[in-house]
């Protein structure tokens, strides 16, 4: 679990920059939440950069209730043999040791996620030490840095995860893109302060500094259900998108999953985005955030 | 810069810093009056797709026919090639050009734990390259007017082919757009002239 392993030719594995570098090459790209090998097939078939593989939707977490978990490693086995692109996980949040099993298990990415039931109250998982890279949600810049601060290679909106509403993703999307716009205006000697009461690391907040964006991709996830919700994730300005319950919930998932990968490389093409969004069938029911408990809210898990 | 999905904008920034114009290129027309096109990293599988659906396999092929340069590196060396192994059973056949007299083998070194990065000699070059693979394809066999300019040569395995050039054709197993070193993007601007 050692972050760099050079070997007798100089090679070197999971550096940050093989890390962060894999991530960069899902830009423009949807990753599908699937719960079978042979949704996962459907999904590659439809143009998915990666699958994450996981028992149960967000959508139907949301229903049933209980404790969440890292999904049954057999399970995503099978989705592993079913695809030849990238498979990716979820895992509790602070619970490292279903983060060591699925790096044992080959999986391409880890989602530390707040969907599932988060397993520390208090710590995240210390992500730089894994060699499988890492992807974490973030409601606002300073929780975006601290998780790439702990060694996340790339960063999600937490969005409102199994509710088919896009209206928290677009909150966390401009709060984290003006929150970045913000610092980038900032005079250099102001940065320590905002570092403090961000409650980020200060190099990283140089890096937005100077650089206005974060030092790793950042996609849209939590409530994407339709082409035209992922082009406007796209139009706000991130990398690419994550849709979990909005495919497998609706009534043609072959046919929204395509649109969706449409959507996102012709995001500002209002021509193809009305001809791709013709004829979908129903999109999954959606839920209307004001109607949560703050309980129910999986976006306030994390910190 | 072909922009259906991948690290397009890596690539950009590498061209803008050597004075190249880029222009993204999604669909056929975008095409008109350039001189080179660079397909890049991402999943050859999506990018093929998207190619595929639009038209712009035709376009980009009658596109090097009339005298422009194609570069594709990662993903976009497994779409020039004419034969492409581990193509997922779903698919059928993997889109992909066929211009490049190669054949390639999708993930070649393994999942993304495997992915590394090693200093890589190339021909014409007096440094070492950094060079990153990432869940990378090796090119296992390569045409008579083929000619390798770079090989890799991993601990207890054969030496892979991972650099090469055809005419005004370039593919790399490797993504120099990771790094900052603009030197492969060079020898592709050398093509177009």
């Amino acid at each position: 679990m050692t972050e760099h392993t050079p070997s007798s030719d100089h090679k070197q594995t999971a550096t940050p920059a093989i890390k962060g570098g894999f991530a960069q090459m899902f830009k423009g790209g949807v990753i599908m939440d699937v719960v079978t090998a042979d949704q996962a097939r459907i999904a590659e078939a439809a143009g998915a950069t990666a699958v994450m593989a996981l028992e149960r939707v967000p959508a139907d977490i949301r229903k049933d209730g209980g404790v969440a978990r890292m999904s049954d490693p057999s399970m995503i086995k099978e989705i592993i043999a079913a695809v030849s692109i990238p498979v990716m996980a979820k895992v509790r949040i602070g619970h490292f040791v279903e983060a060591q099993i699925l790096q044992a298990l080959g999986v391409d990415f880890i989602d530390e996620s707040e969907v599932l039931t988060p397993a520390d109250e208090s710590y995240h998982i210390e992500k730089a030490k894994f060699k499988v890279p890492f992807v974490c949600g973030a409601k606002n810049l300073g929780e975006a840095l601290r998780r790439i601060g702990e060694g996340a290679s790339m960063i999600r909106t937490k969005g409102e995860a199994g509710t088919g509403n896009v209206v928290e993703a677009v909150r966390h999307a401009r709060t984290v893109l003006g929150d970045i716009r913000t610092i980038q205006a900032r005079p250099s000697e102001e940065l320590m302060t905002v570092a403090r009461d961000l409650q980020a690391p200060y190099d990283l907040v140089q890096y937005v500094h100077a650089h206005g964006t974060l030092p790793v991709v950042n996609f849209a996830a939590g409530g994407v259900a339709t082409p035209a919700d992922a082009a406007l994730m796209m139009q706000l300005g991130l990398d690419g998108v994550f849709v979990g319950s909005g495919i497998f919930k609706s009534s043609e998932p072959e046919k929204r999953a395509r649109a969706i990968v449409k959507a996102v490389t012709h995001f500002d093409n209002p021509d193809i985005l009305a001809e791709i969004s013709e004829n979908l069938g129903a999109p999954m029911t959606g839920i209307n955030i004001d109607s949560l408990i703050p309980e129910e809210r999986l976006a306030s898990r994390g910190w | 810069m072909l922009a259906l999905q991948g690290a397009f904008r890596e690539h950009k920034t590498l061209l803008e810093s050597l004075g190249a114009t880029v222009r993204e290129v999604r669909l056929p027309q975008h095409l008109t009056g350039l001189g080179g096109l660079v397909i890049p990293g991402g999943e050859s599988t999506v990018i093929g797709k998207l190619m595929e659906e639009y038209g712009l396999m035709e376009a980009i092929q009658d596109f090097y026919a009339s005298g422009a340069a194609v570069y594709g590196s990662c993903a976009g060396a497994i779409l020039l090639a004419r034969e492409v192994l581990g193509a997922p059973p779903q698919f059928g056949t993997q889109p992909a050009l066929g211009l490049l007299d190669m054949t390639v083998q999708r993930n070649a070194f393994g999942r993304q734990i495997d992915s590394f990065d090693v200093p890589l000699e190339v021909r014409g070059l007096t440094e070492a390259f950094p060079a990153a693979f990432i869940r990378a394809p090796v090119i296992v066999s390569v045409g008579e007017g083929v000619e390798v300019l770079s090989t890799y040569q991993p601990e207890h395995h054969p030496e892979q082919i991972v650099l090469v050039r055809q005419e005004r054709l370039l593919a790399s197993s490797f993504h120099p757009e990771l790094t900052r070193d603009p030197r492969i993007h060079q020898l592709f601007l050398g093509l177009m002239e």
